[in-house]
């Protein structure tokens, strides 16, 4: 049985522990807690070491999708779990501008942890409030050649194309780079 | 009689008990499977310990103990080579960098984990030398035995429960596919982490093991904790590659190009 991984990312509440529920044929291994900061109570739980779904490709092949803990506090584990990816999506909350340059940060950290391919997600662009994808961009400072997606996490449909951009970015890194990667 | 036998017949925590009822003073001598271990004793106190090739020099155990960087460990391995340890800690005292108190307690520190280790061992001659009682230019110790005997025969019951529960460090691991409901109770530290992320049918908890740095009753303590969590499940290794954390399974470029597209089909379909 062959394994790969892809990682999920992104700041507190961004919305990881949903985008991989809406795919994973199994139960998210999810370890929340309460949250106990009063400035992180936007929510009730968050992801405190680690979600993680699976997608069975076939009998030989298994994609596991790792959720990163959210708070900064826990960052000691993104570069464990950076191990060996074969690339990343940053989740980016559209309704909280504030959480903007956090998403930038941890975007260039995973960067530097492995140069693979990675997209961003703009989640929540259902919600009103949401920014406009382009002014999200110009905001992240993400360069023009970076693939920034609208996304909704508890939509599958909308799941599967960010991750299928991914994987397209994949294959093209691949193209342009045809000697093969070992990680 | 000479104080000789097999740890199979007489355990590492029968002989303690042994030497400190007795107050021996001499040196045990256990040749385990992979190492020898010398265990010095004065008037049934444990006095030094060393194990295997293991660098036990001064310098050497206060950076294991984080006295010194391991800058200053490189320097001092450098310059205080032909020093024994009784005069680099002299020196170490008089120019101010540590106190007598750091130093005893760094050499305590690796000794008592040293003599932990050996309480693992259930194979091994071992013979008992009256006429040598400590290593030529060491500092020696002087530890009672009485803990050690207690925190030692506890370990061993660990042990023992471990290698029940993991008979074999051959086989692999694999995620559950349905959880236990404890799961969202769960709380990874970081070596259980670094276990998680080389979960994989090929991989055998004895490479997770080595590619971790854990020691066998640290990853058995790992795994085991994951199993009660209801996490991971043993399997039987699938075989094939050694233990890997890279991007793709398969070096050959083709290769990885059709499982990016499998991938692709897969997520097509979901």
């Amino acid at each position: 049985m062959q394994t790969v991984k892809i990682v999920v990312t992104g700041p507190f509440n961004a919305g990881k522990t949903e985008f991989i529920r809406s795919v994973s044929e199994i139960d998210v291994v999810s370890t929340e807690r309460k949250i106990s900061l009063e400035e992180e109570k936007v929510k009730e739980t968050t992801t405190v070491a680690m979600d993680f779904g699976r997608i069975t490709v076939d009998e030989d092949l298994v994609l596991y999708l790792f959720g990163t803990p959210g708070q900064k506090r826990f960052d000691f584990m993104w570069e464990i779990l950076s191990e060996g990816m074969l690339g990343f999506i940053v989740m980016v909350d559209s309704t909280r501008s504030e959480t903007f340059r956090e998403a930038r940060s941890i975007l260039e950290t995973f960067h530097a942890y492995a140069p693979t391919p990675y997209v961003v997600a703009a989640n929540k662009q259902d919600r009103e409030g949401a920014w406009d994808i382009e002014d999200m961009r110009l905001a992240l400072r993400l360069d023009p050649t970076v693939k920034f997606l609208p996304c909704v996490a508890n939509s599958k449909e909308k799941v599967k194309s960010v991750l299928l951009e991914l994987l397209y970015s994949i294959l093209a890194e691949m193209d342009k780079n045809p000697q093969g990667k070992s990680g | 009689m000479a104080l000789k036998g097999n740890l199979r017949d007489f355990t590492f925590s029968q002989l303690l008990n042994l030497i400190n009822l007795a107050a021996k003073t001499g040196t045990l001598v256990v040749e385990g499977s992979s190492d020898i271990a010398r265990v010095f004793f004065r008037d049934g106190k444990l006095s030094y310990a060393q194990i295997g090739a293991e660098d036990s020099g001064l310098a050497a155990i206060l950076q294991r103990t984080n006295r010194i960087s391991t800058s200053q460990y490189r320097i001092l391995a450098e310059r205080a080579r032909m020093m024994s340890d009784k005069e680099l800690g002299l020196l170490l005292i008089n120019a101010g960098y540590l106190s007598q108190q750091d130093i005893l307690d760094s050499l305590t520190q690796y000794i008592v984990e040293v003599v932990r280790q050996l309480f693992t061992w259930v194979e091994g001659f071992f013979h008992f030398e009256t006429d040598e009682t400590s290593p030529n230019g060491k500092i020696p110790v002087r530890i009672d035995l009485e803990n050690l005997i207690i925190e030692g025969t506890r370990q061993l019951q660990e042990w023992e429960m471990l290698q029940e529960e993991i008979p074999s460090l051959d086989m692999a691991l694999k995620f559950t596919d349905r959880p236990g409901a404890n799961i969202s109770n769960m709380n990874l530290n970081v070596e259980e982490w670094r276990v998680v992320s080389f979960v994989n049918p090929q991989n055998t908890i004895r490479q997770i093991g080595q590619a971790t740095h854990l020691s066998d009753i640290d990853i058995r303590r790992v795994v085991y904790s994951l199993l009660q969590a209801g996490l991971v499940e043993i399997i039987r290794p699938g075989g094939g590659p050694v233990i890997t954390n890279r991007m793709f399974p398969t070096e050959n470029p083709d290769e990885q190009k059709s499982l990016v597209n499998r991938l692709i089909d897969r997520i097509r379909t979901i």
